[in-house]
């Protein structure tokens, strides 16, 4: 049966059994990969999207409910129109293997959307779902206070 | 041609070739040329290609995998220093796998000295040995070596690549090749007039290539200085490619599941639900295991999980318990190895006080962020992989063996790795791709495995053992005598690689526990070998990954019992032995305002560990909030001789404590009935944002030689951490995972 999801403000039709999680409609079928595939069981967070703006864990969500419209890492921005989340990742040098990184800047910017000035408590509440085994943490929280304060100036 | 001289002296020589439109800079070794990746056209020599320059632009070869240390950027440095282009008008890419790109610094860390008091005279048969690298085709991205092994190397394939193109505008001009500049992939005239490189390179190809001397580091512009990532934007954006992105036309994707008795057979399956379920194209016997192809990755997991499947037993104890006495059974055997036996360690000097103590250390996973895949590609007499690889040349060969191709058949695409920490040093995940593609010829098939499959399929970092007997008098340390049982990563993965399992003494298992920069009088270290068939592997920084706990722990122990403050302990024990390691620990001390003294609800611990040429010292805190323990704040100093990119380097110093901090946290792979107990990310967890501390680090260049920056910052992170936590609560760790006795923040 063929459903119509709206993904980074365009519509795609896809033919995939209602309960095929989100993660694997976008990578498999859309072809958009820059949501990863981390543990499919919402305890990594490599797979996080915005729907309607929320931030939510792709790998949990049947095809069948997804709510709403999809915004991936990709309709973030582009590595010539970057996002200044993603300009904030860059100045602050986060990544190493950057494999967790689309999901933790995913987390960030929905964090970031709904409290503009995020204490050290707040980043610890917001993150704590992403996991980064090389450890990039110290970056990600200067990264996601450097990009507060930008946004503010903007 | 350069002389034989030349060749004793640097075991290389600059090369270059024609290609298509320009030419190729890089360098032959000893002996004979090594097959150029680049194939060159017939009648034209082969070499190992750093630099590409043709019409389309200059491109560096960086032949190394990049898993998350910077080496892309710190190798196109090394290059571009000496060739005088920016490195963001340059292209950086993988190198295919090749022989030619032996790793040579990885054989000379094998060498049976300590390391940190090597020689001038063994530093250069360390070098001289590194010509083994090239006969065991040992292109390896670990072991902290991918510096040490390009500095040299990149550095003089630049050189001469400059100087040739100045010539040919020399040439071209009719001047003198010193009247000209070379900046920003350019030559430039005395009067300003600018030739490109592009447009020199049809010239070049036809010159023998011009040796120059390197440049002094006082001129350097890139190396020594950060540079931005170049894979950051990409990383940034979600539009770099690791192994499980590579899409190909027509592409399917599969799921596998191999046997969770680790090595057992498979008896027999049944696939008849699995065949009926959406999606699925096809089922594959591995012979030890099972596969689905399907339309989609979910698909094929579902159908897979759905096959009955009959698993024979593991060749081990089925109960850690029972693996765990294995391991001290290996005690009762003469040890592998002694690399360490000064003085007298029978006889206690009289008014000693004696300590002993028993560490015990799990099984640990890699859990790397990004499951372990392959994509593959079987044309009945051809085979392309696609996937984050450590060691291309090895999976080249171990692919075309499962395929039964010629090695030449088989070509390997290295893409990002999404995490490597030792484990995509191994080749398993590819030579299931390749059985998998097999299976469906002239298709693409994907082969990605569920996070349950990464976990419990593992090479892991094998269980460890410590027996440590001490004695300290008027203060000091006067006798160390420990033993460490574990099994043999290095005889499993050379078996794994060559056949046979290797002989003699491992010093893989004792790095880390030998070698440490202590000046003890009587101090013997030995490494006994237990006899177990887990599959174990290289897991970030090895030996030292125990070893550095074992000793560590006890340095502490034994500071305490001789009454002093655990870091002047060692400190007085350091200064004479190794400067560059007592720098380190004064600079913790430093950084971190050490007085030995902490208040209450506080607690500060101190390690050092020497590894990889590179000593380490951290000094972690930890905090007691309502009875929940937090790790605080922790401070790193690294001598690493030279940082290349200090910021990069401070990104793998604090990166690897995480890592260690995260298993001694929580890390533990145990075993019932023969299979692995965690089977995701809840089972076995790692420090999260709000768990993981503040961290600042130092880095210092005393150093002789260069040392690593990838592994060494991972091994004093444990023992940093249960010395701090018997500051908190005078509860000594002598096991790990620390969650087990310590109330610790989750």
């Amino acid at each position: 049966m063929a459903t119509t999801l709206t993904i980074n403000g365009k519509p795609h039709q896809v033919d995939l059994p209602d309960d095929v999680p989100l993660l694997w409609v976008l990578r498999d079928e859309v072809g958009l990969t820059g949501t990863k595939f981390g543990c499919g069981v919402a305890a990594c967070g490599a797979c996080t999207v915005h729907i309607d703006g929320e931030a939510v864990r792709s790998c949990q969500i049947a095809l069948s409910d997804v709510w709403g419209e999809v915004t991936t890492i990709e309709g973030l921005g582009t590595p010539d129109n970057l996002a200044t989340i993603q300009q904030a990742w860059v100045d602050h040098q986060v990544a190493q293997c950057g494999y967790c990184q689309s999901g933790q800047i995913m987390q960030a910017a929905a964090l970031l959307a709904e409290n503009p000035a995020p204490s050290d408590e707040e980043i610890d509440e917001a993150m704590q779902g992403n996991l980064c085994r090389c450890g990039t943490y110290p970056r990600i929280r200067a990264a996601i206070h450097d990009a507060a304060a930008k946004m503010k100036e903007a | 041609m350069a002389s034989i001289g030349k060749i004793l002296r640097r075991t290389f020589l600059i090369g270059s070739a024609a290609i298509v439109g320009g030419v190729a800079f890089g360098v032959y070794y000893v002996n004979r040329p090594a097959k150029n990746p680049l194939k060159p056209g017939e009648g034209e020599a082969a070499l190992t290609p750093f630099i590409l320059i043709d019409r389309n632009g200059v491109t560096l070869f960086a032949p190394r995998a990049e898993m998350g240390q910077g080496v892309k950027t710190t190798w196109a440095a090394l290059i571009a220093e000496e060739l005088d282009v920016d490195l963001d008008q340059v292209t950086v890419l993988h190198g295919p796998a090749a022989a030619a790109y032996y790793n040579s610094a990885m054989i000379g860390e094998s060498l049976p000295n300590k390391g940190y008091d090597i020689s001038n005279f063994q530093h250069n048969l360390g070098e001289a040995l590194g010509v083994i690298g090239k006969a065991l085709s040992l292109q390896v991205t670990g072991g902290s070596t991918s510096m040490k092994d390009g500095f040299e190397r990149m550095r003089a394939a630049g050189a001469s690549a400059r100087e040739t193109l100045r010539q040919a505008a020399a040439d071209r001009l009719g001047v003198a090749r010193d009247q000209l500049q070379t900046a920003s992939g350019h030559v430039i005239a005395p009067d300003g007039t600018k030739i490109a490189y592009t447009e020199l390179a049809a010239d070049v190809a036809q010159m023998e290539p011009i040796e120059a001397p390197l440049r002094d580091p006082s001129e350097w512009r890139y190396l020594g200085r950060t540079q931005p990532r170049l894979d950051m934007v990409e990383k940034a954006t979600g539009t770099a490619q690791f192994g499980v992105d590579v899409r190909l036309p027509g592409m399917k994707f599969a799921s596998v599941r191999m046997n969770p008795k680790l090595g057992g057979q498979m008896n027999g399956f049944d696939d008849s639900a699995a065949k009926a379920m959406p999606g699925v194209e096809k089922i594959v016997d591995l012979g030890n295991g099972v596969a689905v192809i399907a339309t989609n990755t979910w698909l094929a997991n579902q159908a897979v999980e759905a096959i009955e499947v009959d698993w024979g037993e593991a060749p081990y104890p089925p109960e850690t318990d029972a693996i765990f006495e294995q391991i001290a059974k290996a005690f009762d055997a003469d040890p592998n190895s002694t690399m360490r036996d000064d003085g007298d360690v029978s006889t206690v000097p009289e008014g000693a006080t004696v300590i002993d103590a028993e560490y015990t250390v799990p099984y640990l996973a890699h859990a790397t962020m990004e499951p372990m895949n392959g994509t593959a590609l079987f044309s009945g007499d051809r085979l392309e992989f696609w996937g984050g690889n450590q060691a291309p040349t090895f999976m080249q060969m171990k692919i075309a063996e499962a395929a039964g191709l010629d090695t030449e058949a088989v070509e390997v695409h290295t893409t990002y790795l999404g995490g490597g920490f030792g484990r995509r040093a191994e080749f398993d995940f590819g030579v299931i791709a390749t059985k998998v593609a097999m299976a469906m010829p002239n298709v693409p098939v994907q082969t990605t495995w569920s996070r349950e499959e990464d976990m419990r399929h593992d090479f892991y970092r094998p269980g460890a053992m410590a027996r440590m007997r001490g004695a300290v008098k008027d203060g000091k340390a006067v006798l160390i005598d420990g033993k460490v049982a574990s099994q043999s990563c290095t005889r499993q993965a050379m078996e794994r690689v060559t056949g046979m399992p290797g002989a003699g003494p491992d010093k893989v298992l004792v790095e880390g526990f030998f070698n440490q920069p202590y000046a003890v009088p009587n101090y013997r270290m030995s490494g006994h070998i237990a006899d177990l068939d887990i599959p174990v592997g290289f897991w970030r920084s090895v030996g030292n990954s125990h070893n550095g706990f074992f000793h560590e722990t006890f340095i502490d122990e034994m500071a305490h019992a001789a009454g002093r403050d655990p870091l002047e302990f060692r400190l007085e024990l350091m200064r004479d032995e190794h400067a560059p390691s007592a720098g380190c620990l004064e600079a913790v001390r430093d950084m971190s305002g050490w007085t030995g003294k902490t208040p209450d609800g506080v607690g500060r611990g101190v390690a050092l560990t020497y590894s990889f040429g590179t000593p380490v010292a951290q000094v972690i805190e930890v905090v007691d909030e309502d009875g929940t323990i937090r790790i605080s704040k922790a401070w790193i100093a690294c001598d690493m001789g030279l940082a290349l990119d200090p910021e990069n380097v401070k990104a793998q110093m604090f990166g690897g404590m995480m890592y260690g901090l995260s298993a001694a946290c929580y890390g533990e792979i145990t075993f019932a009935e023969g299979e692995v107990e965690q089977f995701n990310f809840p089972d076995y967890d790692a420090l999260r944002m709000h768990t993981a501390p503040q961290v600042e680090v130092q880095v210092l260049e005393t150093n002789r030689f260069m040392g690593g920056a990838g592994e060494p910052g991972t091994p004093p992170a444990m023992p940093a951490l249960g010395n701090a936590l018997f500051d908190l609560t005078g509860q000594r760790a002598r096991t790990l995972p620390l969650n087990k006795q310590f109330n610790l923040l989750v």
